[in-house]
């Protein structure tokens, strides 16, 4: 990867708010601002966040039975998702594996897709090679922002009042100052919010419109990934990637009953014995006793000293107050109140595990 | 009492044979937001470039390495309960250790204020 690094239309903005750019995934995207992590992620949980999310991966779908083909690739059921709502879910390798995680929304004539930054160049020619006769096309020219946060139905909704009637996982085509926006009324920090599709053209200047309420600030990559892992949520790469399957992730609420009886997607087998027998390691909360984080690739043993498994995912949990973790135990071993030791730095730290989330999720069902 | 400064962004002040040893404001603000301080005990030795504790922010852990040989004294036992006080002021009340220099001559290598203004740009 010798390219330089991709800047999203509101790269000019980040850099006049005082955020801090780092690469990430090949973007330039701010980690934080002036405010800290700490903050910005204090902020979403008591009012409302701003975050740039354009660099993942936009996708529009057209053609005939574009979500029942999506189901040839996919565990969810995509067939039967209705107009106006969108579903999580992931693709699948023939192993069972998980190629990437993704939002799908029935946009009526289209299906919109949202996918990870850092595997658009896989997931396109994935679709375009399995959905026959539909046309795969990746959106350049719109931003994606996420206003997330009990606020944030009034920062968004006082620009577009028709966003204070949607429903946690509706989608929606609405006029935002002039300009045609898609509000989708989801998000991947555990509160209520939206992510807007915009525009580039008009991306900053509405982004400001909303950033210019008292109750919103922006926020970056440093927050998002705090919040997330409180809300129990897994990274793409981190905490799920080719080798783990959904029903290892913990993911199998994200699978349909019809799916999972019917089979039929890459995988299947694998995943329907795991579903019928349990997986030989499942993804768990982890929370550490003492104040030291545990992170990424820290061993995780039983009481009696044996390595079970190995934590995905850890940092300070703003809202929590304390080391917040995710990580993969032996399923024996993956009962919520089992103590265990985590290997920080050569060190036995104590910790239990624990049912996620670490925090209540606020979404507007 | 001269402080001199570390290319590892940590200071001393000396006194004698014994000394104060911290982070700069620079490097608390280029770490964010310090939750957590892994400090070693009193009495443990060290040679110049061994790890002797970690800082970890929200985001990340930080190594911070002897800038001369020595032995550490006493421990600031008050960033077990408020890390930070390494954001809020580092260079004052959030020292790390007291020690004793085990060489002197050694902080000849080190930098003085102006060298590490020149450093850190």
């Amino acid at each position: 990867m010798t390219d330089a690094p991709k800047r999203t239309p509101l790269y000019d903005l980040h850099v006049a708010l005082g955020g801090k750019m780092v690469d990430f995934a090949g973007w330039e995207m701010p980690v934080q601002y002036p405010m800290g992590i700490m903050g910005e992620h204090k902020q979403c949980r008591e009012k409302a966040a701003l975050f740039d999310v354009s660099h993942m991966g936009q996708v529009i779908l057209r053609g005939d039975n574009v979500g029942e083909k999506l189901e040839a690739i996919c565990p969810q059921a995509y067939a039967t998702l209705k107009e106006g709502k969108a579903r999580y879910g992931f693709f699948t390798n023939e192993d069972g594996g998980i190629m990437d995680d993704l939002i799908v929304s029935n946009a009526g004539d289209h299906y919109f897709v949202v996918v990870n930054a850092a595997l658009r160049h896989q997931d396109i020619p994935h679709m375009k090679a399995h959905l026959d006769g539909v046309e795969v096309t990746e959106i350049f020219d719109r931003a994606l922002v996420a206003v997330q946060g009990p606020a944030a139905e009034n920062v968004v909704g006082d620009l577009c009042p028709a966003a204070r009637e949607m429903k946690f996982m509706e989608t929606i085509v609405a006029d935002i100052d002039g300009v045609e926006c898609r509000l989708s009324r989801l998000g991947y920090t555990g509160e209520d919010g939206y992510e807007i599709s915009i525009p580039d053209a008009d991306a900053e200047r509405i982004t400001k419109l909303f950033l210019a309420h008292d109750d919103c600030e922006p926020a970056g990559l440093g927050a998002r990934d705090s919040l997330r892992l409180e809300a129990g949520l897994c990274l793409y790469g981190n905490d799920i990637d080719q080798s783990t399957s959904p029903i290892e992730a913990s993911l199998a609420w994200a699978i349909q009953k019809r799916r999972k009886e019917e089979g039929g997607f890459p995988g299947a087998d694998r995943i329907q014995k795991e579903l019928a027998d349990g997986a030989a390691k499942k993804l768990v909360g982890i929370k550490p006793s003492g104040r030291a984080p545990a992170r990424q690739h820290v061993e995780i043993q039983c009481a009696e000293g044996n390595t079970i498994g190995e934590i995905t995912s850890g940092c300070f949990g703003p809202t929590v107050g304390g080391p917040v973790a995710m990580g993969y135990v032996a399923a024996p071993h993956g009962k919520t109140g089992e103590q265990v030791k985590l290997i920080i730095r050569g060190k036995a730290h104590d910790a239990e595990i624990v049912a996620l989330p670490f925090v209540t999720q606020n979404y507007k069902r | 009492m001269t402080t001199y400064y570390s290319e590892d962004h940590e200071w001393i002040t000396v006194e004698g044979d014994t000394a104060t040893l911290g982070i700069t404001k620079h490097a608390a603000d280029q770490l964010g937001e310090v939750v957590f301080v892994e400090q070693q005990d009193s009495g443990e030795e060290f040679e110049k470039g061994g790890e002797i504790g970690v800082i970890e922010s929200v985001k990340a852990a930080s190594e911070i390495y002897a800038p001369l040989d020595g032995e550490i004294t006493a421990v600031n036992e008050d960033l077990a309960d408020n890390p930070s006080a390494l954001n809020e002021d580092p260079e004052g009340a959030a020292w790390i250790y007291k020690i004793k220099l085990s060489d002197s001559a050694q902080l000849e290598d080190l930098m003085d204020l102006d060298g590490y203004k020149a450093l850190i740009g």
